[in-house]
């Protein structure tokens, strides 16, 4: 049961970490989003996200600290089995699944759903 | 009654919803921390049948990101947003949210320039920036293994 409550406050710290940046910074939402996959490749490469991940699971592959991991993670792997040609396919492989889903689920939304009045 | 620049700044902050930190710091912290234990609880329902980390981790970012395209559809994405702020924003459901929510507005806008080009409006940077940055890092490690 203990996973669960680590994954519950590490994710939320994280979030909080963002609520600071958006209340106390004049970063809009896309900076912040952009700047968190960007932390999340540096700590990765920096060897500090994965233990991380390991005690807290979902906390941390949740939140897009977690994105920029899977595309630093997927860089290593590649570049250890391809070389050179590992730096241009590692990143995008290992982020594929997401990607897709999120294209894909929003082009659905978008044929489905009609813009709200605001 | 006399409008100091004073009263004006108590009376503007009276009538405009309450952003305090110390209220919006709270939610961010429960609701993505929520978002986040639902992403472990799938983990480990996928993990429970027989997946690998990877692949259920893999599952686990896919069925978020349909929850959130859904929600956002539907409109209960922002409700919700709206009192958590980064807490749905900073996990990949406000990453699928800004990709699904850019979609559904330039939908008056054509197939093509309005949801093809604007469905990245959000995504893009974040693919780019972190695509950028792993190379980077790819190029260092390609380089100690050439030298070691």
């Amino acid at each position: 049961m203990l996973e669960y409550l680590w994954a519950f406050l590490v994710g939320g710290a994280i979030c909080a970490v963002g609520q600071i940046l958006i209340d106390y910074t004049k970063l809009t939402p896309a900076r912040i989003l952009t700047g968190f996959v960007v932390t999340g490749v540096l700590l990765s490469a920096l060897g500090l996200y994965k233990p991380l991940i390991d005690f807290a699971g979902g906390g941390a592959t949740v939140p897009l600290t977690g994105f920029g991991h899977l595309l630093a993670e997927g860089i290593r792997k590649a570049v250890d089995e391809k070389g050179w040609l590992g730096i241009f396919s590692g990143g995008l492989t290992a982020s594929s699944a997401g990607i897709t889903a999120a294209m894909l689920f929003g082009l659905a939304a978008s044929a489905i759903f009609k813009p709200k009045d605001k | 009654m006399k409008i100091t620049p004073e009263l004006y700044k108590d009376m503007t902050e009276q009538s405009a919803p309450s952003s305090k930190s110390y209220v919006n710091i709270p939610l961010a912290f429960l609701i993505g921390g929520g978002i986040c234990l639902l992403g472990e609880v799938l983990l480990n329902l996928f993990e429970y049948f027989g997946m690998e980390a990877e692949t259920a981790g893999s599952w686990t970012s896919v069925i978020l990101v349909f929850l959130s395209a859904l929600f956002t559809g539907l409109g209960w994405y922002e409700k919700i947003a709206k009192h958590a702020g980064a807490g749905t924003l900073v996990p990949i459901t406000g990453f699928a949210n800004g990709v699904t929510s850019s979609a559904i507005e330039a939908c008056t806008e054509g197939w093509i320039l309005g949801v093809g080009s604007k469905i990245f409006t959000i995504a893009g940077p974040v693919i780019l920036y972190g695509t950028a940055a792993s190379v980077i890092y790819g190029i260092f490690l390609q380089i100690f293994k050439c030298f070691s």
